[in-house]
Order: C-alpha cells, then sequence, then structure tokens
C-alpha cells in the first residue's frame, strides 16, 4: 500500500511537495467501460498524472480539464462516449459512455 | 476535495480499514466514513451496500444526486501450513491477483526453498497473528490437519469475521474439529461457516488441484459476499 504507483498515495506526496493537484473519478459508466466506477486519476498542475479513468482514450482531455480545475477551484463534470459527439473532442472506441468528476485536492 | 479527506483514505487503506466517501451535489468529496459509524436513512443504506459489496455507486440526497466511493483494503490470503497444496497455490494466487502469506512453525516444512517468493513465516500462527491480526478482507485456509497447528487460527479467524475460513480435514476429522471450536465457546452457526471439507467439490485429486478448488471457494466467498447474507462480511 505504500506503493508510489497509487494514485491516491501519490497525490499526497504531490501536495506535499506544494503542487496543485486535481482528482478525477469515474462515477458512472454506461455499456462497455474500460474502468470501473470509482477509478482514480491525479493530476499536478504541470500535467504529470497517475491512475486512469479509460484504457488511453479520455486521459488526455481530462488532463487538460485539470489543469483548468486545479487554477479555478471549481470542480467540473465531464462525460465521454462515442455516441456522444456533442461536447467532447475526444471519445471512447470501446463504444462505452463515461462520466469523470474533476476536483481539486486541498481546496 | 479536502486534503484532509485524502488523508484519511490513505490512512485507513494503510491500516486495511473499509473507507467511503461522499461527493455531494457540488462535486466535492468532503465527507469520510467508517464501516462502523454509519448514518441513517437512505445514504446510510448506501454506505452499508458500497461497504458490502466494494462497489461505488450513486446515492440520491435531499440536495440532490450523491456518490459513494468505497476503498476496501486488498484481499489477504493466510495458509497455515507450509505444505504440498500451499506450495501449488501461493503462485496461484498471485496470478489472481490475491496477496498470499504461509505460516508453518515446522521448520522442516517451512523452507525459502520450497516457497521461492512467498511471505513465508516458520512461527506459530499465534506469534504471527499477534503482530498481523486477521480481518473481514482476509480468507483463512488451515492446511496442516494438526488442531496443534489449525485450530488456533481457525478460532481467529471466526473471531476476526474473516470472508472465508476453510480447513483441509475429512469428515470426521471435522466433527472432532467442530466440538473442540464449540469448547472455545465458537457458535454453531460461526463454525458452519468454515468451508469443510475445503474447497470447491470439483473432484480435486492432486495437491495442485485441491489448489484450484480451494483458490475457487475463496474467490466464490470474496465475490458473493454479503450478498446472500448482508451480516455475512461483518463482525
Amino acid at each position: 500500500m505504500q506503493d508510489v504507483q497509487d494514485p491516491l498515495i501519490a497525490a499526497e506526496v504531490w501536495l506535499a511537495e506544494g503542487r496543485g493537484v486535481a482528482l478525477a473519478t469515474v462515477i458512472e459508466t454506461w455499456g462497455s467501460a474500460p474502468r470501473p466506477v470509482g477509478s482514480h486519476l491525479v493530476v499536478d498542475s504541470d500535467g504529470n498524472f497517475l491512475g486512469s479513468v479509460s484504457g488511453g482514450c479520455v486521459e488526455g482531455a481530462v488532463i487538460t480539464e485539470a489543469a483548468e480545475v486545479i487554477a479555478s477551484r471549481e470542480p467540473r463534470m465531464l462525460e465521454f462516449g462515442v455516441a456522444d459527439e456533442t461536447a467532447w473532442r475526444v471519445g471512447l472506441s470501446c463504444g462505452g459512455r463515461i462520466r469523470v468528476q474533476l476536483e481539486r485536492i486541498g481546496g | 476535495m479536502k486534503r484532509e479527506v485524502l488523508h484519511a483514505i490513505n490512512r485507513a487503506r494503510v491500516n486495511r480499514k473499509a473507507v467511503a466517501t461522499l461527493t455531494g451535489p457540488a462535486g466535492e468529496t468532503d465527507r469520510v466514513f467508517h464501516e462502523n459509524d454509519l448514518p441513517d436513512g437512505p445514504l446510510g443504506e448506501a454506505l452499508a451496500r458500497a461497504f458490502r459489496t466494494g462497489k461505488p455507486g450513486p446515492v440520491e440526497l435531499e440536495s440532490g444526486n450523491a456518490f459513494v466511493n468505497v476503498y476496501l483494503p486488498p484481499v489477504r490470503i493466510v495458509v497455515i501450513g507450509a505444505v504440498h497444496i500451499s506450495q501449488a497455490l501461493a503462485p496461484m494466487a498471485r496470478i489472481a491477483g490475491y496477496d498470499l502469506s504461509v505460516i508453518d512453525p515446522r521448520t522442516a516444512f517451512a523452507t525459502p526453498e520450497r516457497f521461492d517468493g512467498v511471505d513465508l513465516r516458520a512461527d506459530w500462527p499465534e506469534d504471527v497473528l499477534a503482530e498481523r491480526p486477521l480481518d473481514a478482507h482476509t480468507a483463512l485456509a488451515a492446511l496442516t490437519h494438526d488442531p496443534k497447528i489449525d485450530d488456533f487460527p481457525l478460532s481467529a479467524a471466526l473471531s476476526a469475521g474473516c470472508f472465508y475460513v476453510g480447513a483441509l480435514g475429512s469428515r470426521k476429522t471435522h466433527v472432532k474439529r467442530v466440538e473442540r471450536l464449540l469448547a472455545l465457546g465458537h457458535t454453531e452457526s460461526e463454525i458452519a461457516r468454515i468451508s469443510a471439507p475445503i474447497g470447491l467439490d470439483i473432484g480435486a485429486a492432486t495437491p495442485a488441484e485441491i489448489a484450484v478448488a480451494v483458490l475457487g471457494d475463496i474467490i466464490a466467498a470474496y465475490r458473493r459476499r454479503g450478498l446472500a447474507s448482508p451480516a455475512g462480511d461483518g463482525a
């Protein structure tokens, strides 16, 4: 559990180093989704990240959004899916849909 | 998410305690819950379900839609007996993603040569378990046949609410074991939780086949815990 590859352990280390950190959490999935509900990705203000919310399909977009969440301190809800082309430029090739909640850690 | 919330999650995980969080309608994860301290109402029910199943999910609060996340400790298998079955079970458990330790005070059995790369303790279960207690997220498999070695950890596993307790031995051996556990103060319903003869009934004959049956039994107990009997994975 002292695993430095663990996103939540890493987040605490990053905070202690004075970095801004955002937490992404899969809160809902429809159809085939690569990572289950509850999965985490943590991102720092330089775009370093650990963990995953998909099989690598939407992480890029989450990291971009995370920088804004760290700066604004406002939580955000993101939705990704191939069927939904309205809001996001990336999608899940597996055909599933996921909802990801993004929040800054440490207020 | 408050920094204290992150710290509380990590502290619980390091200490092998289950912990859950609530993300409110505004998108902030600001509350932490422990298994033994749940609120009343729909939130308490959602939290209890999450602790039981290990599955996060939505919850409807008066203030709007919220989300419960839950963090259960990784499953650990404690094997009593550095026997032939354990030698096969150790690599299988590793492949299945479960932590495994082997305890056996008999130094002729508990040798590093027989258990390369396995967490092996050549000590009495009483001593090892005092240091590293069993818990609800641990499976215990007693494989020595020897009451002097198996009885204490079996009793400790029932008291700790291990999600799986299995004991190797014939039905006749088990009848005597039940008598000894009753004498130790365990109730019949507690003792009925012991899987004996150990393992799924797949006609396993060799040590490796019995290891498959034991691992399958453990996986079934883990994935179905609390679904048949809500109190099954409690204390």
